[in-house]
């Protein structure tokens, strides 16, 4: 995983250094959301992109760490920056959005709040400059568009992509706030729509991009859950997607996990696809390397329509181009008669 | 020897709190020069200027200082006290200790010797006053009123019946403005159209008033009175003189498929067109932008692609190759009266504004802003004042208004108040309830600001006659969901989530200046605030002249502003102007510089710094008429005693009257080292 390759097609053909990031995985991404872990490395190796796991990685201080006090929860994640920074890279990739959204705000809070550039390297027992900056998944997709883009052209199998409707879900932590994401707007974002446009598929318009899926309520209040997250999906549904895109893990496993107890109560699934998926679909991977087999809403049906549909297209641009030859055939034997 | 009087004011508390008035008068007494010292709780009154009065005849006093507030405010009073007890006014000063020592300082000691030390450096100044005269220029009668709404209207019309003439210009096609648009206006409910129509009729045909539709201000040179103004009059295509306004262009033209800026994009409006059916002139101007045959010419067509409105028209009015023509106009006074421009909160937002996305303004058709709603309210509106929603013209059965968008918000929007959406939005819910008697009303506010006369008892009637239903909190989205407009928002009283669905949305986007004001505002060398509204010379006592003098302000250029303020506005931007307009000549300080003929070297390094062109060259004659130097000269009329010639002047020959190098240096030393 560790060998750098150029970022092909990036940036109209120049050649660009070698993406190189300190990866931070997280507890989610070792746990519940291995798939997300297993997709993101094996498009990260497509796309020429190296991923060094952060050693000795430690919790980001989501949720109990910062609603428990202010300074833990900066700098429980400002030690892993501070290794990173050890390791000699400038930038961080973490997937999970409320991974992403701790770091950012670590690095937020030591540049701009009194007294934290001194008492947090104290904290955690080493030096720290602030200096490696924070990216999510999304982000990284987003720069990579031309790339995927342009290796989608080149591949020499049909995109079973191509045309397909999807609901790009970007929830709360990813985009806001404002001041700790500032990647996207935040509350019309369109960085996933462009990386579902950049595999050939097509992101609808719908009003739920950035809505709360219930969040940690999913254990203590799923009934919420449920109820907020059939908004979610039945409002997709009725923009015409045929599966939603997300970037969370937290996100997903309310999407997914807790769809059947919404398919019980007349829903039809919806697959829900972490946005690493997506892209490996279109360079190709196979749904096993992507780790489709571990979501709870079955995908194959949702996969193996995708590649029918794409034979279906083959064969009948196949069609047109053998009558339109018929047809000059036909064309050539009467001028010859 | 100098015989000064100085005298120190409490100003109520406003000095005397933090400065020991008494200590001041006591310290100074004894300083070289002063012959005089007291102290009065407000020495601008009657019994403080007839205190001054009496000690300059008694002491035979040859200077007053009167240690005080800024000279801005009351200067003008003490020298005009002084000149009645026959001392020359500007040998008197003002030594600022409110603004510039009692109100910003806490300690008391500080400050008092703070006091003490401005207190002497101006008798220091003083000591090198001289008696000047004030300097007199000519007045020409004649007013520019830039904007012809309904603030400009008005103060066109003020000068005009006062005898005066007026230039009133208008950069779009027809006077008239915002308040055309209008359906009906708050308090009263009365139509817009109905007041206003009959006083555009007036401005237009009053003798003394010339109007110029479709133009704007190019360039301003010269000053109070005596301002020379060149205006752009933009290329109509219509001869103003021929057209009779018959409309036969107008239903000629095939371009008919433009959005009407009038009708604020709910109709449309051919490219040839009068804005609507009672514009003032009733002449039309052709929009070259969507004009086909303009579009043929800029696309390099040998042969012109259209031309049915100069066929259609019999009195060969129409000309195509008519350019932008400029017009120059000598005028005494300029009244700014640009108006305001609705927030256009879309997702496409100019540089340094966020706009709302979230709000869907500009993607779903049924959310509109309170123009839009004005126009559908309104008898000559698209749908003849039918509400009708955009999107499929039926009748909307639950409509919300929201308050504040754009406006009171620090982070996203502007900081203020637009301080007129309160009042029209309970006035669009009447109208529509009006309208639709099973409709629903509701109103999304922050707080209800209806300050003014019988604005509460109008928003109370909405509620409690017209059953609007009005919901304190704001909304965080607002999308399209099928055939309805969902709103999402909370009740901050009840605390709890609402959400509407909607067929129709109303939102009060704040008010903001006219594109292109800053531009104006530099023209005219007057200031702006941060948010582009032009800056008044003193929010209370100056509120419609601005630091320029001899220019005024009126209307929703200045601040956001209804109707009756905007008039009230402009009759007083009037008065003043009939103010100045009533003497011959206009006195001015002779805070001017002055050339020393016997040194000036001629090097005219003044002149190339000199931002005003107030210096220009003179020759010198032996007695016999032969030329045999050159100096400088300073048009004292056009000098605005900014001192830059001073300080660059080599030989030390250009100075300011009110401010010598010999007076600015006594007061440095009176600073620096006096023990």
């Amino acid at each position: 995983m560790t060998d750098e390759h150029t970022l092909a097609g990036a940036g109209a053909g120049e050649a660009r250094t070698p993406a190189r990031y300190a990866y931070y995985p997280g507890c989610s991404l070792h746990g519940t959301s291995r798939e997300f872990d297993e997709s993101l490395r094996a498009v990260a190796a497509a796309l020429g992109v190296s991923l060094t796991e952060i050693p000795d990685w430690s919790c980001c201080g989501a949720s109990s760490g910062h609603t428990t006090d202010h300074m833990l929860g900066v700098a429980l994640p400002a030690r892993n920056l501070a290794i990173a920074e050890e390791q000699g890279f400038d930038q961080v990739l973490a997937p999970c959005a409320a991974c992403y959204n701790r770091l950012s705000a670590a690095r937020l809070a030591v540049d701009t709040e009194a007294g934290f550039a001194e008492r947090v390297p104290e904290i955690i027992g080493r030096p720290f400059a602030n200096s490696v900056e924070v990216h999510n998944a999304v982000e990284l997709l987003r720069d990579a568009a031309p790339a995927i883009e342009e290796k989608v052209a080149a591949a020499l199998v049909p995109n079973p992509l191509d045309g397909v409707k999807l609901a790009a879900y970007y929830g709360c932590l990813l985009v806001r706030p404002f001041e700790v994401c500032g990647y996207d707007d935040p509350e019309r974002p369109t960085s996933m729509d462009e990386v579902i446009a950049a595999c050939g598929a097509e992101p609808v318009d719908w009003n739920m991009k950035v809505e709360c899926c219930g969040g940690s309520f999913s254990v203590s209040r799923t009934a919420s859950v449920v109820r907020l997250g059939r908004s979610i999906i039945e409002d997709a549904r009725a923009n015409g997607a045929e599966a939603i895109v997300v970037a969370c893990p937290l996100c997903h496993s309310n999407l997914d996990l807790r769809q059947k107890a919404m398919v019980q109560r007349g829903s039809r699934p919806m697959p829900v696809l972490f946005v690493t998926q997506l892209v490996g679909l279109a360079l190709g991977l196979t749904p096993v390397e992507l780790g489709m087999p571990r979501h709870f809403v079955n995908t194959e049906p949702f996969l193996a329509d995708l590649v029918q549909r794409a034979a279906e297209r083959v064969a009948a641009e196949q069609k047109v181009k053998e009558e339109a030859a018929a047809k000059a055939a036909a064309r050539r034997e009467k001028a010859g008669v | 020897m100098s015989r000064i009087g100085v005298f120190v004011c409490h100003c109520g508390e406003n000095i005397a709190r933090t400065v020991d008035v008494a200590a001041v008068a006591e310290a100074i007494k004894d300083h070289p020069g002063v012959a005089f010292a007291t102290d009065y709780k407000y020495m601008c009154s009657d019994p403080g200027q007839t205190m001054v009065k009496e000690a300059i005849e008694e002491h035979k006093l040859t200077g007053v200082v009167i240690a005080a507030c800024s000279p801005h405010m009351h200067e003008r009073t003490f020298r005009r006290a002084c000149d009645q007890a026959g001392l020359n006014k500007y040998m008197c000063e003002m030594a600022n200790i409110r603004e510039h020592c009692s109100w910003i300082h806490e300690d008391r000691a500080d400050a008092t010797a703070k006091a003490i030390d401005i207190a002497r450096t101006i008798v220091e100044k003083v000591k090198h006053n001289k008696p000047l005269e004030s300097i007199r220029i000519p007045v020409t009668k004649r007013a520019l009123v830039i904007g012809g709404g309904i603030a400009g209207i008005q103060a066109a019309l003020d000068i005009a019946d006062g005898g005066h003439q007026v230039v009133l210009i208008e950069k779009e096609a027809s006077i008239g403005g915002h308040m055309s648009q209008l359906s009906e206006t708050f308090p009263t409910l009365d139509c817009s159209q109905c007041i206003l129509t009959p006083r555009m009729v007036e401005a237009y045909q009053h003798p003394n008033i010339t109007l110029h539709t479709w133009s704007e201000v190019e360039k301003v040179d010269g000053y109070i009175g005596n301002f020379e103004v060149t205006i752009r009059k933009k290329a109509r295509s219509v001869n103003e003189d021929l057209c009779n306004g018959c409309g036969d262009c107008q239903a000629a033209c095939p371009a008919k498929r433009i959005p009407s800026e009038f009708e604020a994009g709910l109709g449309m409006r051919t490219a040839i067109y009068v804005p609507f059916p009672q514009a003032v002139p009733n002449i039309p101007v052709l929009d070259r932008q969507n004009c086909t045959l303009y579009k043929g010419r800029r696309k390099g067509l040998a042969k012109d692609a259209c031309g049915k409105c100069k066929e259609a028209c019999l009195k060969g009015a129409i000309d195509y190759d008519t350019e932008d023509t400029f017009i120059k106009e000598d005028i005494g006074a300029i009244v700014v009266a640009t108006g305001f421009q609705l927030y256009s909160i879309g997702r496409e937002q100019p540089e340094g504004l966020k706009g709302y996305g979230e709000y869907g303004y500009g993607e779903v058709p049924d959310v509109i802003d309170g123009l839009q709603f004005e126009r559908l309210a309104s008898a000559s509106g698209p749908t003849a004042g039918a509400i009708l929603r955009p999107s499929d013209g039926k009748e909307p059965t639950t409509v919300v208004f929201v308050h504040c968008v754009g406006s009171r918000d620090p982070e996203k929007g502007m900081k203020y108040c637009s301080k007129i959406c309160c009042m029209y939005n309970a006035k669009h819910a009447m109208l529509y309830k009006h309208k639709v008697h099973e409709g629903r009303a509701v109103a999304f506010y922050m707080d209800i600001r209806a300050a003014g006369k019988g604005y509460d008892e109008f928003s109370r009637r909405a509620i409690e006659e017209d059953q609007a239903e009005y919901i304190r909190g704001r909304v965080s989205r607002i999308y399209r969901d099928g055939g309805k407009v969902k709103v999402w928002g909370y009740d901050t009283l009840s605390q709890e989530q609402v959400v509407i669905d909607a067929d129709m949305v109303v939102l009060a986007t704040a008010i903001r200046p006219q594109p292109g004001v800053e531009q104006l505002a530099q023209t005219l060398s007057i200031s702006y605030d941060e948010n582009g509204f032009i800056n008044e010379a003193h929010p209370k006592l100056r509120p419609v002249e601005t630091n320029t003098a001899g220019v005024f302000v009126a209307g929703a250029c200045q601040a956001p502003r209804d109707i009756p303020d905007s008039v009230a506005m402009a009759s007083a931007a009037g008065a003043k102007v009939m103010s100045l307009f009533s003497a011959d000549e206009l006195e001015r300080e002779p805070a001017v510089a002055v050339v020393n003929e016997n040194t000036c070297i001629g090097c005219m390094n003044c002149a190339n710094v000199c931002a005003y062109g107030a210096i220009e060259q003179r020759e010198i004659c032996t007695v016999d008429g032969q030329v045999c130097g050159h100096v400088a000269y300073v048009n004292p009329g056009v000098c605005q005693g900014c001192g830059t010639c001073q300080a660059v002047c080599l030989s030390k020959s250009v100075e300011l009257q009110t401010f010598t190098d010999e007076q600015v240096y006594s007061e440095i030393n009176a600073l620096c080292f006096w023990e």
